[in-house]
């Protein structure tokens, strides 16, 4: 599904990843763990097409195409999905409105019929009670005045309307209690199928009691240093970073 | 240039996000921003012209042409001679060549071939402008509850449900026909709210004004529909003088819609319209535009000068005038539609979208003048800058002596887009009045590449993001308009922002 090699990305002429591979396939979850600094964000990020960041060398193919010849809304349209660490305030415009513009957006890339008030609003409900959200976040506009939680779980209630194929979760679980930490994790399993992919980005293992990965890979620096599986993650919470910082380069 | 018209109604349904989500909404404002100034057309209809210039002979030959009483033709002489000794102003935040008044005509009636008695005998041609327009002057539009009253260049060419209206004792009509058949309630208000000495612009208009609407609401009438009037410049080089007057009695309602659209022009146009709002006892007027004019094309050549006078008096308790407007079009936009509070616990109201690209330039906001007790206003003024523009705000709340326990609130907010763009807050505040309590906000942001990311994110391209993100930051005072207007607003909001990314 998702092919990433030896990719290359500055910011502002700094290169934060500095030659990162790996492989996703349908079906699986991975997740990116590391210390602060070590280009997390930027990764999840440049898999979103954001402009500030510039690839300067590397190849991403994603399902048979060019990842980063695609803008954006592109990306979007043909699956990807982006959960950010820190979701924008739009004031005025209901969440609703913005979720079904969103999607129609989406189904007509796909040749589908558009929902109309509806069908979308019917579908809205059911994904709010997906991730224990009242109704009236509907209403009101897109993350104004919700606090860090509510944000973090409107993220999870967009990716379940949009329903993407790879979904890339950019710290969800920073700013969150245990309860929403659990309410998040819970949507995000009830999503996975055998079609979809999952990349996690987290700082902190406690996520991954939830979100069980498939494999957890290690990012110090800008280069995958270490990959694994989940006890990965779970000795990483023991031992911390250092061990893993000296390690060369790996291929995931 | 396009000749095609699509036009940008859709059906109403009920509640507030269906206004501004529907698919088919969407689909029109794409079809929409993908087209050039879609009214840039112009129809041959052989004009009856008055000779090039500005004299009482002019005047004369106006108010002879519209068979006016003599009072009327007075009136304009002396507003005439007044405006001779006056000197064209340039005291707002806008920049324009110097106006010619006397390389202008300032009469240009379509001829009618004969009298009509139904629109089936409108000019065809005529009908195929309207159509153009998107000026649906049949059913359909009585089935949406508003009432038409089309002007075409100068002089009114149809109006409808006036039988209906007329059930009400409302008088809905051209400026003309009420200067004909009603010429004792024009007397009585005409310039009662804005005299001939207001200013340059007002004393033009009143000495050379050609058609308008009148509008009255009798006692304890509240208007059934909305009145709707759409304006027009057609004639090449001939400027507009619009004269609208509504008289609202006591416990009367009305809602009344001015929208328009015009013609692409290479040259600049003098539009100078004077809007009267009289409001007896606990009356109530609510006036909403949408302004369209032809804003210039996207090197600032041509458009409209939009020099405009709008004022409402609350003559008297418990009266209530409401502003609400979408400014969109027009090369320079100049105008500060104002309520004078004069009755106890009057209320005035001002919510406007101003919104400029390219080079267009707006100086535009309110005034506020509370004379009675316990007078409440509020102000709300959403600015948007893109391209090159400069968009200004300027409002006066003005608080008298007499004036016990005056509320103001204004909250005046701009929203740049790019940075080549400005935006400027000129409030005035003239408190005389311990009692009284004025509260002023003002904000100024960007719009934000995180909030257009965010939206592309989610598979929403960057016109329409930034349609969206402006769209909800202009919501309060889009709720304040009738439910058609909002998403012609809207509409044009997003055709007005083509060509502002990046």
């Amino acid at each position: 599904m998702l092919s990433i090699k030896n990719l290359h990305v500055s910011v502002e002429d700094t290169e934060i990843l500095k030659g990162v591979n790996l492989e996703v396939k349908p079906g699986e979850i991975h997740a990116i763990m590391g210390p602060n600094g070590s280009g997390k964000s930027t990764f999840a990020n440049v898999l979103a097409g954001r402009e500030e960041y510039e690839v300067t060398d590397g190849e991403v193919t994603y399902l048979g195409q060019d990842l980063l010849d695609m803008a954006p809304e592109e990306r979007a349209r043909e699956g990807v999905f982006l959960a950010f660490q820190y979701p924008v305030e739009i004031p005025g415009v209901s969440t609703s409105h913005f979720m079904k513009t969103a999607l129609n957006a989406i189904r007509e890339h796909r040749g589908e019929e558009q929902l109309d008030a509806m069908q979308f609003l019917k579908l809205a409900r059911e994904k709010m009670q997906l991730i224990e959200m009242d109704e009236k976040f509907l209403h009101r506009s897109v993350n104004d005045g919700f606090s860090g939680g509510e944000k973090k779980r409107n993220e999870i209630f967009q990716m379940a309307v949009l329903e993407p194929k790879l979904a890339i979760l950019d710290e969800t679980d920073s700013g969150l209690d245990i309860d929403a930490l659990r309410i998040v994790a819970n949507g995000v399993n009830k999503l996975r199928s055998s079609d979809n992919a999952f990349i996690v980005v987290t700082h902190y293992q406690r996520l991954l009691n939830y979100i069980v990965p498939d494999y957890v890979h290690v990012l110090v620096d800008g280069r995958i240093v270490e990959s694994g599986d989940k006890n990965l993650a779970l000795r990483l919470e023991e031992q911390g970073y250092d061990w893993v910082k000296d390690n060369d380069a790996v291929t995931a | 240039m396009s000749t095609e018209n699509d036009t940008v109604k859709t059906p109403q349904k009920s509640d507030y996000d269906d206004k501004f989500g529907s698919a088919e909404q969407q689909e029109t404002i794409e079809k929409l921003t993908q087209s050039d100034y879609k009214w840039g057309f112009t129809t041959d209809i052989e004009t009856e012209v008055a000779p090039k210039g500005l004299n009482e002979d002019t005047i004369r030959f106006i108010s002879a042409k519209k068979k006016e009483p003599e009072f009327l033709l007075e009136w304009r002489l002396k507003a005439f001679r007044y405006w001779q000794k006056m000197q064209e102003p340039h005291w707002p935040n806008v920049n324009y060549p110097p106006i010619d008044y006397q390389d202008a005509y300032y009469y240009a009636a379509p001829k009618p071939k004969k009298e009509l008695k139904s629109m089936d005998e409108v000019d065809p041609q005529l009908r195929e402008t309207f159509e153009k327009l998107g000026i649906p002057l049949d059913e359909q539009k009585r089935l949406a509850g508003v009432a038409v009253d089309a002007v075409m260049d100068s002089v009114s060419v149809a109006t409808t449900f006036k039988k209906e209206l007329a059930k009400h004792g409302i008088i809905f009509c051209s400026f003309s026909d009420a200067v004909q058949n009603h010429p004792d309630l024009i007397e009585k208000y005409l310039g009662s709210v804005v005299p001939y000495t207001d200013n340059f612009f007002a004393a033009l208009n009143s000495a050379v004004f050609s058609d308008g609407s009148f509008c009255y609401i009798p006692k304890g009438v509240r208007c059934p529909m909305e009145l709707s009037t759409y304006f027009r410049i057609n004639a090449a080089n001939t400027g507009q003088f619009e004269r609208t007057l509504i008289v609202a009695e006591e416990g009367a309602y009305v809602s009344y819609l001015e929208g328009c659209t015009a013609p692409m022009r290479d040259e600049n146009q003098l539009h100078a319209a004077v809007v009267e709002i009289i409001a007896h006892k606990d009356a109530e007027v609510k006036y909403s535009t949408v302004q369209n004019w032809y804003p210039g094309d996207k090197n600032g050549v041509g458009g409209i000068y939009n020099f405009v006078t709008k004022r409402g008096i609350c003559l008297e308790e418990n009266a209530k005038i409401s502003w609400t407007q979408v400014e969109t079009g027009s090369a320079i936009t100049w105008k500060y539609p104002s309520v004078i509070l004069k009755g106890d616990n009057s209320i005035g109201e001002f919510y406007s979208v101003a919104l400029t690209n390219n080079y267009q330039q707006a100086d535009t906001g309110t005034k506020m003048i509370h004379l009675g007790k316990n007078t409440r206003s509020t102000i709300i003024s959403k600015g948007i800058s893109a391209g090159k523009s400069q968009n200004s705000y300027r409002g006066l709340v003005r608080v008298s002596k007499n004036a016990d326990n005056a509320r103001n609130f204004s909250q005046c907010d701009s929203l740049l887009i790019g940075d080549k763009c400005g935006a400027h807050t000129f409030p005035y505040l003239e408190i005389s009045n311990t009692t009284a309590k004025v509260e002023h906000e003002a904000t100024t942001s960007k719009i934000g590449e995180d909030q257009i990311f965010y939206l592309n994110q989610r598979g929403i391209d960057t016109e329409d993001a930034i349609g969206m993100i402006v769209n909800g930051y202009c919501k309060e005072v889009f709720m304040e308009l009738p439910m058609e207007f909002a998403v012609e607003a809207r509409n044009l909001l997003a055709i007005s922002l083509e060509g502002s990314v990046g």
